[in-house]
């Protein structure tokens, strides 16, 4: 199967990825070859087989509603890009 | 000191407890060493010289006062996918070039409690994304058996660390094939446990349930020590086991008589190179000759494993990497017109080729339409190829094969062709999919004397059987003691 240049556009917003339109022709052709190989799966029957999410099949264990993490505000913000007052800065968002 | 570079970490140990060296020596030996060496074999991202002898001085502190444990005073290297506090933890990413973690991994501080010495963050191919370390944007790692060649990945750094003697043992991280088929390229020993036996809190999130970590060293016997200090039940991984601790080494010196070892029949049809299939036999000949037998096995559905895998894995990473948008921690781009803009351009030049299209797959086989047609349906044949194993099993104790389908390949040869390089983990796939516990040992070299890998693949906690498989090959051969000139 192939993607067209629409869908890999389309694919690169969703995925918050700015691209030229020689990355975007590139992309179209490896990403065609890529589903070319995942095609192979389409011709399974796999009729009345449960999905496998987790090898173990396992529930998700669950903890205590109780505090566990102290603040760290201080060390967590020492390597962000922009912070002023505590807080991380953004390009304005709401006029 | 040239005698320590190839001693066991349990005669390290013995010579640390009785005081023939120090931890500082070893370490400032091991950095000695690098420094030398890693300009030609790029295997460390980062090195922290003040941070690693500090520990050294506080391992033989502890050794003095006589309660050091089995890896107090050894330095290990450590995958740069794991945070550790203090230490630039980039994952081979331009995206955290600048990321200090102010945490520490589960298995850093397994290790730290256990007194090992961090030497340094090795090399891999970003978020772990890659078989050959190409992909790290801190420049590939060359193969210490020849400089021309790949190592594989991605754990490559850490596989060439421990090839080339850069330090006594190291840790990665397999997804795919991660340890097992960097191990193969390069000569080494490496362990993929059962997935939950070791906790991923800390470790980079790539492909969440494929993810595992796992030991890499020179032999078995130190697979199992590391094995030791590595696993246990952790709540802040919420699919970690809760486990009794167990003692990895203790089946260690068993005879092998009466062991089952079944021979996947798919794993040795076309597409494997001669010069590995023949060391692989020649192998399974050894083991013959230690008691086994040899049962002839199928898994019909492990040629879908590398389909089913790029659907699973990009789509769980599509979703991990979200996380990455410039604001909290990472790179940020230096110009930009909106939000939406800084989030576009941070992950553009933040992220490498591979990590953009894996994105994009995992983006579009998770969009609107299309979950049905390629996750779900991935999800379905993961468990036909999860009862593949469990039929097996009935027939054998353990599946061996080769760990890749040749042996390491030339730097830029595949560079083009993502599904060329896809292919590299044909036979290493299917056992993270099933999560299942794999490893890989050295059985003997190939063309251009480049080393092989015979896969070893245990039923689920079956990873003490797995190290005493290994490790009466290992007494019977010394191909795990051979190590390339640098």
């Amino acid at each position: 199967m192939s993607l067209s240049i629409a869908d890999v556009e389309k694919v690169a917003r969703l995925a918050r990825l700015a691209m030229t339109e020689q990355e975007i022709q590139t992309a179209q052709m490896q990403l065609s070859n890529i589903f070319g190989l995942i095609a192979e799966m389409q011709a399974v029957d796999t009729t009345g087989i449960e999905p496998m999410s987790h090898s173990q099949d396992l529930s998700q264990r669950l903890r205590e509603d109780v505090v566990s993490e102290t603040n760290q505000r201080e060390a967590f913000q020492a390597i962000s890009p922009q912070i002023e007052a505590g807080l991380y800065l953004v390009p304005q968002v709401i006029e | 000191m040239s005698d320590f570079l190839n001693s066991s970490l349990r005669q390290l140990g013995d010579a640390l407890r009785t005081k023939k060296i120090s931890s500082v020596e070893l370490t400032q030996n091991y950095l000695l060493r690098i420094s030398k060496y890693n300009q030609d074999v790029n295997a460390f991202i980062t090195l922290n010289p003040d941070l690693s002898l500090a520990q050294a001085r506080a391992a033989d502190a502890r050794l003095t006062a006589g309660n050091a444990e089995a890896l107090t005073g050894i330095p290990i290297a450590q995958k740069d996918i794991f945070c550790a506090k203090g230490w630039l933890t980039t994952c081979g990413s331009k995206m955290l070039h600048n990321f200090v973690s102010p945490y520490d991994a589960h298995v850093i501080s397994q290790f730290n409690n256990a007194g090992a010495i961090n030497l340094g963050k090795t090399n891999m191919d970003e978020f772990a994304m890659g078989s050959s370390n190409e992909t790290s944007h801190y420049g590939p790692v060359k193969n210490p058996w020849d400089l021309a060649r790949v190592p594989g990945g991605s754990s490559g750094g850490t596989a060439a660390a421990v090839a080339a003697r850069l330090c006594a043992a190291a840790t990665g991280t397999d997804t795919g094939g991660s340890i097992r088929q960097p191990a193969a390229l390069c000569g080494i020993s490496g362990l993929k446990p059962t997935y939950g036996v070791v906790s991923r809190y800390g470790m980079i999130a790539f492909a969440s349930s494929l993810d595992q970590a796992g030991p890499m060293g020179r032999s078995a016997e130190d697979l199992a020590l590391l094995l030791n200090t590595m696993a246990g039940f952790d709540e802040r991984d919420s699919t970690s086991l809760q486990r009794e601790k167990e003692d990895y080494a203790r089946d260690l010196n068993k005879p092998l008589n009466g062991l089952r070892i079944g021979l996947p029949k798919e794993f040795f049809a076309e597409g494997l190179d001669n010069d590995v299939a023949q060391a692989v036999e020649a192998a399974i000949t050894e083991y013959k000759k230690l008691g086994a037998t040899v049962v002839d096995i199928s898994l019909p559905n492990s040629k879908l494993s590398v389909p089913v895998y790029y659907v699973l894995a990009p789509a769980e990473a599509s979703s991990n990497l979200s996380r990455f948008d410039g604001v909290r921690y990472g790179y940020r781009a230096p110009e930009y017109t909106d939000l939406a803009d800084m989030y576009e351009k941070s992950r553009a030049q933040g992220f490498g080729a591979e990590v953009k299209r894996r994105i994009m797959i995992g983006t579009y086989v998770l969009s609107h339409g299309y979950y049905d047609a390629y996750y779900l349906q991935a999800q379905k044949i993961r468990r036909l190829i999860g009862q593949d194993f469990t039929e097996a099993y009935k027939q054998c104790d353990v599946i061996m094969g080769p760990t890749a389908p040749s042996t390491a390949f030339k730097l830029g040869e595949k560079g083009d062709d993502p599904v060329q390089m896809y292919l590299s983990d044909i036979y290493t796939i299917a056992v993270n999919l099933a999560g299942l516990p794999g490893m890989s040992i050295p059985c003997g070299f190939g063309a251009n004397n480049m080393p092989v890998g015979l896969q070893i693949i245990g039923n689920y906690f079956d990873e003490a059987r797995m190290l005493n498989v290994a490790h009466q090959y290992q007494q019977a051969t010394d191909w795990h003691t051979r190590a390339p000139t640098l």
